[in-house]
């Protein structure tokens, strides 16, 4: 995306991140994200018992599994939202895991944008708003801001639901919203858990069309939890998580 | 069903005379449709001809069979190959699957791996019938749905069935 913000150098580590884009606009074959030896335990439950991912640039990657497996708790690893109790998480030449809190909360708003199952857009703003408050954070001015919250609600499909509440909205729309709030910033990452969790099957469609394509025409990564195979058939791979362990497609090549 | 190699994978958890594999296969496979014992001894003489069975002797068994059969390394090799080439999704495939399953536990080997490849053949394939729903006249694009529905419904059963490999394990060993 041309008009993407400057890419997050506040703690000056985000320098060495790989371009996301090869030079023939394929998928890059080098990790852009790397986790190795995973492990995070709640209490006696061990959600992650010892995992080993790699997610290459562009790439759309949907992690599936039932319910309890531990999807998305290495979702939130690999965002740096949850520090593993051991193992590895390297974002470009960025190792995630040595970071503390703040460093983590600065790359997270730098380079990565977030879509979940529901209730994240702000109730009492319109969708035009909500698209626009994360790029005004970036420094963005407001006209400026309004204008690319329109063309991104333009893009996934929902242009004509700019001056809506999100209760105004179908559950479709909402998340197509959700959509181009997560991408308007332009991150390198987009990770989504569980986004057509609560459609049904033409709305979970429609939503799906709007993130691939938006994802793939900014270059974004994608790394998508889903339960559903006809969401995680979108994705250009599947990995599998049971009990805690990638049991199928964690690494490339 | 592909009989042949379950009779043959049936063979692999342990050398049988052949009434006692008809029993063994009536156990796991034959609910609906009991194998007839003329079709156990005609299978077991391909399987001796493929070079995958071998006749062990006469000893009396439980059933009027003097001979007992044990799998060579060949027939154990042709198991292993079909337990782990998944499956191409069709009607016909469900069977396959759940034969495969049970061979693969009475092996002790590894369903879960087994099931891990199937899903991911069956995944392929939606990842493909999706691609070609895009931008695709509307007959098409329903066509293709039908086609989803049905390969997830397989899945469903495949995920089901992995998460339910512990309790199998443990009701076979009884």
């Amino acid at each position: 995306m041309s008009d993407a913000p400057p890419r997050g150098t506040a703690d000056g580590q985000m320098g060495d991140a790989p371009p996301r884009r090869t030079p023939d606009g394929t998928v890059s074959e080098v990790p852009l994200l790397r986790a190795r030896g995973l492990r995070l335990a709640f209490g006696l439950t061990e959600a992650l018992r010892g995992v080993d991912v790699d997610v290459c640039a562009r790439e759309i990657v949907a992690v599936t599994g039932p319910s309890g497996s531990g999807k998305s708790t290495l979702l939130h690893v690999l965002a740096g939202v949850l520090a593993p109790d051991a193992g590895t998480v390297d974002y470009g030449g960025v190792r995630v895991t040595d970071l503390d809190e703040e460093g983590r909360s600065r790359l997270r708003l730098a380079e990565f944008g977030f879509v979940f199952q529901y209730g994240q857009l702000l109730p009492d703003l319109s969708a035009v708003d909500n698209v626009t408050i994360p790029l005004l954070l970036t420094g963005i001015r407001r006209r400026e801001a309004l204008r690319r919250a329109g063309e991104w609600l333009d893009r996934v499909g929902v242009g004509d639901c700019a001056a809506r509440l999100p209760a105004e909205m179908s559950g479709g729309q909402a998340q197509r919203v959700a959509v181009a709030r997560a991408l308007a910033t332009g991150p390198a990452v987009l990770f989504a858990d569980e986004p057509t969790g609560s459609l049904d099957s033409l709305a979970a469609e429609t939503v799906m069309l709007a993130l691939t394509g938006a994802a793939r025409e900014s270059g974004a990564t994608v790394v998508l939890i889903t339960h559903d195979p006809r969401t995680a058939a979108y994705a250009d791979r599947e990995l599998t998580v049971r009990d805690g362990r990638v049991t199928f497609g964690g690494l490339v090549g | 069903m592909d009989n042949t190699t379950a009779l043959l994978g049936l063979l692999g958890a342990g050398a049988s005379y052949g009434y006692d594999l008809k029993n063994s296969y009536d156990r796991w496979f034959g609910v609906k449709k009991p194998l007839a014992l003329g079709q156990v001894y005609t299978t077991l003489a391909r399987l001796i001809r493929y070079g995958w069975i071998e006749a062990l002797g006469e000893e009396a068994g439980a059933g009027p069979d003097r001979k007992r059969y044990g799998i060579t390394p060949a027939g154990r090799e042709r198991v292993m190959e079909w337990m782990f080439t998944p499956e191409v999704p069709s009607e016909t495939m469900q069977s396959n699957l759940f034969a495969k399953t049970i061979i693969a536990l009475l092996l002790d080997d590894d369903a879960g791996r087994m099931l891990d490849l199937q899903r991911a053949q069956h995944m392929a394939r939606m990842r493909h019938v999706t691609a070609e729903k895009k931008g695709a006249p509307l007959a098409t694009v329903l066509v293709c749905d039908h086609a989803l529905f049905h390969i997830e419904a397989d899945l469903r059963w495949i995920d089901l069935t992995a998460a339910r490999l512990g309790q199998l394990r443990a009701e076979m060993t009884r």
